[in-house]
């Protein structure tokens, strides 16, 4: 758990004060990822740059796993927490295999058990150990670079990440990929995140809470829901823009609409046309587009066995109003 | 034509003058490194030091050659050794501070601040940062700094013949006082094909050591 309690940084010079970050209150759970979210310029960098010691607080405390960080050696300190910046980072005088093993090398692991975790790293990554070992980060594409860079934050086993729009870089094509890989691992590993992004569907997608920022104050911290059907203030409304409502149709699948539509209300198949399909795992923005392009505003939903368990209409989407996140039946992959 | 002829018939005599131009030279720089290597690496750290170490090891470097060993002489007669090897030693000791200086601590400061952050973020201790990515990372350019003090101190250390302390430069200095062009004419093109000779080698080698850090991307 990471715990921010009043934290303000303030940069003085000569003629003027800046609060880069003020008087910033909340907490991040265990295994969550919280995405820092906002313009350039917000603090939400700062603030997570606070957290291993690389930026020193102006005032208040933060707390990692109930400790206070300004207890602790910095140099220990940022070894037990990840650390993942844009550009992933990598130094390039050196191996993959060398790299992955930064920290445990710092904290003076056995070659056999280093050995051991690039292995089980790579593996984590869908990376051939061997193919790699020995080859250079310029030799890696950008997706690999940043799968390089996510494996070597991870290599001690840290219970707490801190994550620079580490995906910012990337194609929208690679980036989409990673991004599920690194909910995938996250599954496996449950690390405490934070995250920083400026980019509103990426913390959708990846946040549990998302924490929003506007010149260094915290605006809203919820989940992507509360966020985008309960915006606290015009910024925020603002910022999460008029495609809000679509955006949060992404937090849902099939499977939420379906469990929620009156078994009398239920449309058998029967003789219709059912050229326009969706999987019960699809997301709700995915297939209300099915939906659209379908001339009768109908699609047949298949289930996980590829069976045709019932039709869905634009009209069944009026169920969702009111919906909460907490009682989703199933999480969007 | 002169000349192929003069080589021909001293070319033993030749190779000893090289050996001992190469040892000069050799020892000077290494001296050099070892001194300048460190120095430029710490003042990469306390800027306020490095533009007056800098300006100093300008100025040292606008001395001419024969001014300087001049001024080691009265010097190191205090020690008895006004003339010969150590003045020699020591001026080019101090010319190859300035490409050396300068070029570590360029190197040291313009590595990536991103490398920077993520080794520092990563828990290195300054130590650590400095021997596993800074000095790594900055290799190729200290390198560059060292291939220049190489070239310079090769033809400074011909002058070097006038204060008694061998080298290449013997055939210069003695040629010039007999009016024996030839002679001259010998001496100055083993040291340029000397001093070319070593640069091509350290560039080899400067290469290598690019081809591995320098592609970031």
């Amino acid at each position: 758990m990471i715990r921010f309690q009043q934290v303000t940084k303030i940069y003085e010079s000569a003629n003027k004060t800046v609060k880069a970050v003020n008087n910033i209150t909340f907490q991040v759970e265990e295994g969550q990822i919280c995405v820092f979210l906002g313009p350039s310029g917000c603090g939400k960098t700062t603030l997570l740059r606070m957290v291993n010691r690389l930026i020193p607080i102006t005032s208040g405390t933060i707390e990692v796993n109930g400790k206070e960080i300004h207890s602790l050696d910095p140099i220990a300190l940022r070894r037990s927490i990840g650390y993942v910046i844009q550009q992933t980072g990598l130094f390039p005088n050196m191996t993959i295999e060398e790299n992955i093993c930064v920290v445990p090398n710092l904290l003076g692991w056995d070659r056999v058990k280093m050995k051991k975790r690039y292995n089980e790293l790579m593996e984590m990554m869908g990376l051939n150990p061997d193919e790699y070992r020995k080859r250079y980060p310029w030799e890696l594409s950008g997706g690999q670079q940043q799968r390089i860079g996510v494996a070597r934050a991870l290599a001690a086993d840290p219970p707490v990440m801190l994550m620079d729009e580490p995906f910012g870089a990337l194609d929208p094509i690679i980036r989409e990929r990673i991004q599920n890989e690194f909910l995938r691992i996250q599954k496996d590993v449950k690390k405490t995140i934070l995250f920083v992004s400026h980019d509103l569907d990426e913390a959708i997608k990846l946040g549990d809470t998302i924490a929003l920022f506007r010149s260094g104050e915290l605006m809203q911290h919820g989940t992507p829901d509360e966020i985008l059907s309960q915006p606290k203030n015009e910024f925020v409304a603002e910022f999460v823009g008029s495609e809000r409502a679509l955006k949060r149709l992404s937090l849902f699948t099939m499977r939420d609409l379906v469990s929620r539509l009156n078994p009398a209300d239920r449309k058998s198949a029967g003789k219709r046309d059912l050229r326009h399909t969706v999987h019960m795992d699809t997301n709700l923005r995915t297939a209300l587009s099915v939906l659209l392009s379908s001339p009768t505003g109908e699609a047949a939903v298949v289930d996980d066995n590829g069976q045709i368990s019932g039709v869905v209409s634009i009209a069944d989407f009026e169920r969702l109003t009111g919906i909460h996140p907490s009682e989703r039946t199933s999480a969007v992959q | 034509m002169e000349v192929i002829l003069f080589l021909q018939d001293n070319w033993r005599e030749m190779l000893q003058l090289t050996w001992e131009h190469l040892q000069l030279v050799g020892l000077a720089v290494g001296v050099a490194i070892l001194t300048g290597v460190p120095f430029g690496i710490y003042i990469a750290q306390r800027e306020s030091l490095a533009n007056l170490v800098m300006a100093v090891a300008g100025i040292i470097m606008t001395i001419p050659s024969i001014a300087l060993f001049g001024i080691m002489i009265p010097i190191l007669s205090l020690i008895g050794q006004g003339i010969g090897f150590l003045p020699a030693f020591l001026a080019l000791v101090l010319y190859s501070q300035l490409p050396i200086i300068r070029n570590t601590y360029i190197a040291i400061k313009n590595v990536n601040p991103e490398m920077r952050d993520a080794a520092i973020g990563m828990g290195m201790t300054a130590w650590e940062r400095l021997t596993k990515v800074e000095i790594p990372l900055a290799l190729p350019v200290i390198m560059a700094g060292v291939r220049t003090a190489v070239v310079l101190t090769i033809g400074i250390g011909a002058i070097a013949a006038y204060i008694g302390a061998g080298g290449l430069g013997e055939y210069i200095a003695r040629g010039i006082s007999t009016s024996y062009t030839t002679m001259v004419q010998a001496g100055a093109l083993a040291v340029s094909i000397l001093a070319l000779a070593i640069d091509f080698l350290l560039g080899r080698i400067q290469k290598r050591l690019s081809s591995q850090t320098a592609k970031t991307s």
